[in-house]
This record gives structure tokens, C-alpha cells and sequence, in this order.
């Protein structure tokens, strides 16, 4: 009588094959409600819940025992008003429809069948009840029914997912549970991804405990988007798991990152965890094309929250050669990194940019700005973002890039004030090593070098020449004293 | 540089110089006579303490990534502490080098005092110092005998002029970064970028040579090891003036000048002071030149 769980899961099948979205995508509030059967409807009215229109078909059962006692209180409220009204206005009595029998009798069926549904529920818990119940080997296979009741699964059969148990008694050893004949894509879904392995990631792994399993918008949910990396730190949070499978251990990069404080500080339901950027059930490795962390994927990635950026990206030089199919141009996490998030353009941009563009590391090594920066920023100072731009850079060529001819003086004159076109002639690159392109400045070099290595060459000489010879005579007049 | 005929009188040490010859004895009736007047060894004084300034702020610019040079940053208080320090000092050594421009240009052009450009008592090179330069080649070989010096010798000489043209130099590059954009509207675009090369190079030239060949020459010799005071004090022992300014000493008792340059002894505090300055320079410029060096050795 009471929806099972597969029953209404056939529902929101029907109605949701009217819509692209698969299945396993509930969003509270959504399109999603109307997959929701009436006779839930009916039955969250039952339970009280009308008002808190349930995300899925899966939570209207929330509660089968707070259902079961109000059906035959709502029945036995309906008969006593009736007969309340019928002997104060047999008039007013006579003119309720025959419809309302017909519920009347309804609600007293209810009544007499819903037992009978919950009897095999009830008969498991007579024995599994006890939480501290264990089987030959030691398991712990008792069940804590409230527990169990509230979860995402608690109006289901216990032979829902315990098939093999069919009678009392039942084999010592049933067979395990299989998720998948239920939760058919997700089980698809974790084919040939990095959990494929059903035997090291079992379901439980990340949904905790099968008899305590909540939908994912509960806050108490494993898989709640707060809890998600807590979850997966469970394992990626230990450092010799990470060695064992040749992973770097990033989940403490992560929590505290500005996403891991985003989470785990302000709470933030948009704030990405681990799923945001790996996905759920088909995470696949980084180096896998399909993978939405390979190379290419990365910015639409995190262009799924960060869209301004993505956008001011693609149109920039490295957006462009990554377009183009330039696996060497850098991606969002080449600066940012994936898990730290590193914010480059405020302390230390000049290495994460120089370890690409070297040359002009090495030459902007040469100048003050660099020598201000190293020597830490009292004194706000030009790094490679202040010049060339952030997320949009262009080439110098493009009329829109701040280093552009035509824009110097302005692009200078953000620092420096009074810039003229002098002034921002000055070439911030130059390399004196370089005669080809700078040979004024290679040739004040090569003079300095020479002056210096000649003054001192020939300084030390004559220092070292004196030196030795004040010893000689220092000598020399010790044995002319001694002789006399 | 002053001539010592003139601004003897100038020494403000407890000193009679003035009084008649052989009135002020050492203890074993040893002479002293002036050397430098007390303006000279104060702009002495000013201009060693700014150039320490200066090439350890300097130095830790130029070599920025090394981790001393961070360090120190920090210690002192950031990048805008070590510019701050850095300008000051430059500011403070181009007052003084501009004080002695217009003190030299005052005594040539209106007190017109001779043997400033040229004579025996000049700054400026003459054929002697090439004699004395062969000739101190030659002695070091043990091929001739040890030249006579006069006031002043060839590598004084050169420290003289490697300061003099080093402070025009160096100050002006700097000048010229501090202000970029007023210099960018007369000097071509090239010109900013070469101040910069000019101005590091010949600064460390300045920091290896003073910091080593100055030390060693004027300090540190064997001769006048551990520390030669003449420029904290002001005063030579007759003995070292004989030994070290032979000429100047004959010239000016020929002349019947050297009891004019009579002194007394420099006072047991004022030798002690002058010590304790020196070694910390000495030690402070020690430390700067090494780390200079092996940082430009592993650029």
C-alpha cells in the first residue's frame, strides 16, 4: 500500500524521461518536484510534510512509522466529525457526498493494510534490532532501527537490498549487497574511474554506513556539499595513502585553501569542494582527456563558477593558445595551482610566470622592480600582472594591451608619476648580455667589467707585490739586528 | 686638498701647533706633526660612514635574491627602510662632495692659493707618481731602492680621484633613477636603462676596491699594522712621516716649514677611539666585500 522505494523511483523514471536531466540530479525546488507521484504527495501530507515539499520521491517516506500513526488518526478524526455534524445538522449531514464514504472506507483499509506491508521490516528488527548483534566472524549486523528508519532508505524491504534472503531462517552467509540494481548510473558511472575498483571503493566508502544513508541536501550527509571533504579526506587526507598510490597529498593544500575556508569557514554551499571540479561517481584522472581536470578542461572547470575570469581568459594570449590546441599554454592551475589556490599577482608572480617565460625572468631580475619586490613590498612595486595584465594578456602589439606603445605612459604612469614619453622608453627587458639587441648597453657593460677587473687586477698585484716585500725587509732588518 | 700651511691652524685638537719646535715631545723625545686638519678628517669621517651606509644598503639591493640580503632587509625594516637609509646617505655624501667642489673652487679662484692644481702638495697626477709607480715595481722586485714620497702618493692619489670621479659618477646615476621620469624628458631612452648597469657596476668597483686595496694600503699595511690613525687623529710620529712622505718631509725642512706642522701626541683616548672606529669600518667593509664578491660570482 505505503510507496516502496522502487516503486516511486519508477515514477520519477517516467516523469524525468520526458527531460534530458538524468535521474540522480534531485535539486530541491526544481523541475525535479513534479516527478514526485501524487500518492507521495499524499503520504507527506500524512506525515506532516507537506509544507517542506520533498527534494525527491525518496525522502516523502521519511518517516513510515510517524505516517502509519496518523493515517488512522486522520480516518478516525474524519468519522467523528461526521458524527459530530450529523447530530447537530442532519440538514447540513445529509449534504456531504458519497465520496467522502468512499474516503472514510479508504483510510479504514489503510488502517487494517499498511501492518501487513511493514510486517517483513518488522520482523528483521525483531532480531537485528540489537546494535551490538554480530554473526559468526565477528561483524556487527545488528541495525539501529530509528536510525535506520530516518534514512534515505528506511521505508524499503530489508529484502529490497538483502535479496538473497528470502525466509527465516536464512543462510549464515547471504550475499552481499549490490547498490547497482538499483542505482543503475551511478554504478555505470564509477566503470573506469579512478574508484572502479567495487572492492576498495565500496558504495559505503563515501555514503557511510548503508543503514544510515541521508539525501544529499542533508546537512548530515556524507555527501552534503560542506561534508565532501571531509569525505574524500578520509583517504586523501592521509599521506601514506597518497604515497601508496603515487598521488600527492593535496587535501591539506586544499582545506586550506581560499575554497577549503570557503567551505569549511563561511559555510559556503557554492564554494567549490572536491566534487565541484572532479565530479562524483566518474572522477577520472587528470591525465585522461574526458577528465574535467585534464589541461584543456581546466578552465571551463573552474569557469563553471568563475565565468568573468574565464571569459577575460579565453580572450588573452594564453586562453587563445590553449584554444588552439598548445598543451604548453598555461591553465588556470599553472598559476593558481588546483588545490592551494595561490594568488600569484600578490606576493611571488614573478617565479610562477618566469617558470615559462625565463628570458624575461632572468632581465626583470636585473631591474629595481625586482630588486623592490625581493627585498619584500614595503613600497607597492610593478610585478609581471601590473604591466602586462592578468587574466587578459595580450601582446604588445595589440592596440589593448597595456604595454602597447601607445598606452606606456599610461601603463608607467600608474607608478610612476609624471611619465612622458622619455621616461617609458626605457626598456624594463633590456639585457646587456645581448649585443644583437641592446649593443649600447652591452658595450657600457663590457667597459665596466673591464674596469673593474683591470683597477682590481692591477691593485692586487701591487698590493701583494708590497705586502711580500715589506715582509722581506721586515726580515731582512730582524737578521741585520741580529748580526750586530 | 687644503694645504696644510694654510688650514693648520684650523685643528681644533688640544693642540699648540702653533707653539715653537721641539716644545711638545713624545715620551722618548719623538716629534709629531700634523697631517690632515680637523675638517678633513671629519669629511673623512662623513664620507666612510655614508659610504658604509651606502654599500650595505646598496649591496643588499643589488644582490636582492640572496638570502643575507633579505634577511637584512627585513631586519632593518623592509625595502622602504633600505632606500630611505640608501638616499640619505647619498644626499649626505653629494652635500659633502659639493661643499669641498666649492671649497677647492674658493681657493683657486678667490683666495688664489697656489699648488692646489699642481706643485708638490697637489691632488692632481704628475710625472713623479709615474716615476714613483716604476720605481715601487722595481723595489718590490728588489731592483732599486724604495722611492721617496711626497705628500702624497700615487695610490693615495688614485683614491682620491676614483672617490672624486666614483661620487660623480655613481651619485649622478643615481640621481637620474630617483627622478626617471624628469631625466626621461632630456636623456634618451637607452640612457635610463644604461644609469642603471653604470651605476651597480661602479659601485661594486668602488665597494672591492676601498673595501680591499684601501684598506689594505692605508690601513692595514705591515708597516702601520694593525691600524694606521693618521686620518682619525690627524698627527704623524716624525719617524713615520721620515719613513713614509720622505720627500715632503726633506721639502719642508729645507723650506724651514716643518716646525709649523708641530704637534703634540694624540691623546691616549683620541688613539684608542680612533682604533675602535677603524676596526668596526674595517670589519663592517670586510663583511660587505665578501659577501659582495661571492654574490657577483654567482650571478
Amino acid at each position: 500500500m505505503y510507496p516502496s522505494g522502487k516503486y516511486r523511483r519508477d515514477w520519477a523514471q517516467f516523469f524525468l524521461s520526458y527531460s534530458k536531466k538524468p535521474a540522480r540530479l534531485f535539486i530541491p525546488g526544481t523541475s525535479t518536484a513534479s516527478a514526485i507521484p501524487p500518492i507521495v504527495l499524499t503520504a507527506n501530507y500524512l506525515t506532516g510534510q507537506g509544507s517542506t515539499l520533498p527534494s525527491t520521491g525518496n525522502s516523502g517516506a521519511r518517516s513510515a512509522a510517524a505516517c502509519l500513526s496518523r493515517l488512522p488518526i486522520a480516518a478516525a478524526g474524519f468519522l467523528l466529525r461526521y458524527g459530530k455534524r450529523k447530530r447537530e445538522n442532519p440538514a447540513a449531514a445529509n449534504s456531504i457526498s458519497n465520496w467522502r464514504w468512499l474516503a472514510a472506507v479508504f483510510s479504514a483499509l489503510v488502517l487494517l493494510l499498511v501492518p501487513c506491508a511493514l510486517r517483513a521490516q518488522t520482523d528483521c528488527l525483531s532480531c537485528h534490532g540489537d546494535v551490538t548483534m554480530q554473526d559468526a566472524s565477528g561483524h556487527i549486523v545488528g541495525v539501529d532501527a530509528p536510525t535506520f528508519h530516518s534514512s534515505v532508505h528506511g521505508s524499503l524491504d530489508c529484502k529490497a537490498c538483502h535479496t538473497s534472503i528470502t525466509a527465516y531462517p536464512h543462510p549464515d552467509q547471504p550475499q552481499a549487497v549490490k547498490c547497482a540494481s538499483c542505482h543503475t548510473d551511478e554504478a555505470a558511472a564509477l566503470i573506469g574511474s579512478v574508484h572502479g575498483d567495487a572492492a576498495e571503493h565500496p558504495c559505503t566508502s563515501c555514503h557511510g554506513n548503508a543503514h544510515a544513508i541521508l539525501p544529499k541536501n542533508n546537512p548530515k550527509s556524507a555527501v552534503y556539499p560542506l561534508n565532501i571533504p571531509a569525505t574524500c579526506g578520509k583517504c586523501h587526507g592521509d599521506a601514506a595513502m597518497a604515497k601508496r598510490h603515487n598521488l600527492s597529498n593535496v587535501y591539506p593544500l586544499y582545506t586550506d585553501s581560499i575554497h577549503g575556508y570557503a567551505v569549511s569557514k563561511e559555510g559556503l554551499l557554492v564554494a567549490a569542494n572536491c566534487e565541484s571540479c572532479h565530479g562524483s561517481h566518474h572522477i577520472l584522472s587528470h591525465t585522461n582527456p574526458l577528465s574535467p581536470t585534464y589541461r584543456t578542461d581546466v578552465p571551463d572547470t573552474c569557469g563553471k563558477c568563475h565565468g568573468g575570469i574565464l571569459t577575460q581568459y579565453m580572450a588573452g594570449i594564453h586562453g587563445q593558445a590553449m584554444a588552439s590546441g598548445n598543451l604548453k599554454a598555461p591553465v588556470c592551475t599553472d598559476c593558481h595551482t588546483a588545490h592551494a589556490i595561490s594568488r600569484p599577482t600578490m606576493a611571488q608572480s614573478t617565479p610562477v610566470c618566469g617558470s615559462c617565460h625565463q628570458a624575461q625572468l632572468s632581465t626583470y631580475r636585473d631591474t629595481f622592480h625586482s630588486q623592490v619586490s625581493s627585498l619584500g613590498s614595503y613600497v607597492e612595486v610593478a610585478r609581471c600582472s601590473d604591466c602586462h595584465g592578468e587574466h587578459e594578456i595580450l601582446p604588445a602589439s595589440d592596440p589593448r594591451s597595456p604595454v602597447n606603445p601607445a598606452n606606456l605612459v599610461k601603463t608607467c604612469g600608474r607608478c610612476h608619476q609624471g611619465a612622458n614619453a622619455g621616461f617609458v622608453k626605457y626598456e624594463p627587458h633590456a639585457n646587456p648580455h645581448n649585443r644583437r639587441l641592446f649593443p649600447v648597453l652591452y658595450y657600457i657593460r663590457l667597459f665596466m667589467v673591464l674596469l673593474i677587473s683591470g683597477v682590481m687586477t692591477f691593485f692586487l698585484l701591487h698590493t701583494l707585490l708590497w705586502l711580500m716585500r715589506s715582509l722581506v725587509e721586515k726580515a731582512n732588518n730582524r737578521s741585520a739586528k741580529g748580526e750586530k | 686638498m687644503p694645504d696644510q700651511t694654510i688650514v693648520a691652524g684650523e685643528n681644533k685638537l688640544p693642540n699648540p701647533a702653533v707653539a715653537g719646535a721641539g716644545k711638545e715631545q713624545g715620551p722618548n723625545g719623538e716629534r709629531y706633526f700634523v697631517r690632515f686638519t680637523l675638517l678633513q678628517r671629519y669629511m673623512h669621517a662623513i664620507m666612510f660612514s655614508t659610504f658604509l651606509g651606502l654599500a650595505a644598503t646598496g649591496l643588499t639591493i643589488r644582490f636582492s635574491t640572496n638570502a643575507w640580503a633579505q634577511h637584512f632587509a627585513l631586519a632593518i625594516g623592509g625595502f622602504g627602510a633600505i632606500l630611505f637609509i640608501h638616499k640619505l646617505c647619498a644626499v649626505t655624501l653629494t652635500l659633502e662632495f659639493l661643499y669641498h667642489v666649492k671649497d677647492i673652487a674658493a681657493r683657486i679662484l678667490i683666495r688664489k692659493e697656489k699648488g692646489i692644481l699642481w706643485g708638490p702638495s697637489s691632488m692632481v697626477l704628475n710625472l713623479k707618481d709615474l716615476k714613483d709607480l716604476i720605481g715601487n715595481f722595481k723595489w718590490f722586485f728588489g731592483l732599486g731602492p724604495k722611492p721617496e714620497i711626497e705628500r702624497y702618493a700615487y695610490w693615495e692619489k688614485f683614491d682620491y680621484w676614483a672617490v672624486f670621479w666614483g661620487m660623480v659618477i655613481i651619485g649622478f646615476s643615481g640621481y637620474v633613477m630617483w627622478f626617471g621620469p624628469f631625466f626621461g624628458r632630456f636623456l634618451p631612452g637607452w640612457a635610463l636603462n644604461a644609469v642603471q648597469i653604470v651605476h651597480g657596476e661602479e659601485a661594486l668597483l668602488a665597494i672591492t676596491f676601498i673595501f680591499s686595496i684601501h684598506f689594505v694600503n692605508s690601513h692595514l699595511r705591515p708597516d702601520c699594522f694593525p691600524m694606521d690613525t693618521t686620518i682619525f687623529t690627524g698627527v704623524v710620529s716624525e719617524e713615520e712621516f721620515k719613513e713614509r712622505h720622505a720627500q715632503e718631509y726633506e721639502r719642508l725642512a729645507s723650506q724651514g716649514k716643518l716646525d709649523e706642522k708641530l704637534t703634540t701626541k694624540p691623546p691616549t683616548w683620541l688613539l684608542n677611539f680612533s682604533k675602535v672606529v677603524g676596526f668596526t669600518a674595517v670589519f663592517i667593509g670586510l663583511v660587505l666585500l665578501v659577501l659582495a664578491v661571492s654574490a657577483y660570482f654567482r650571478e
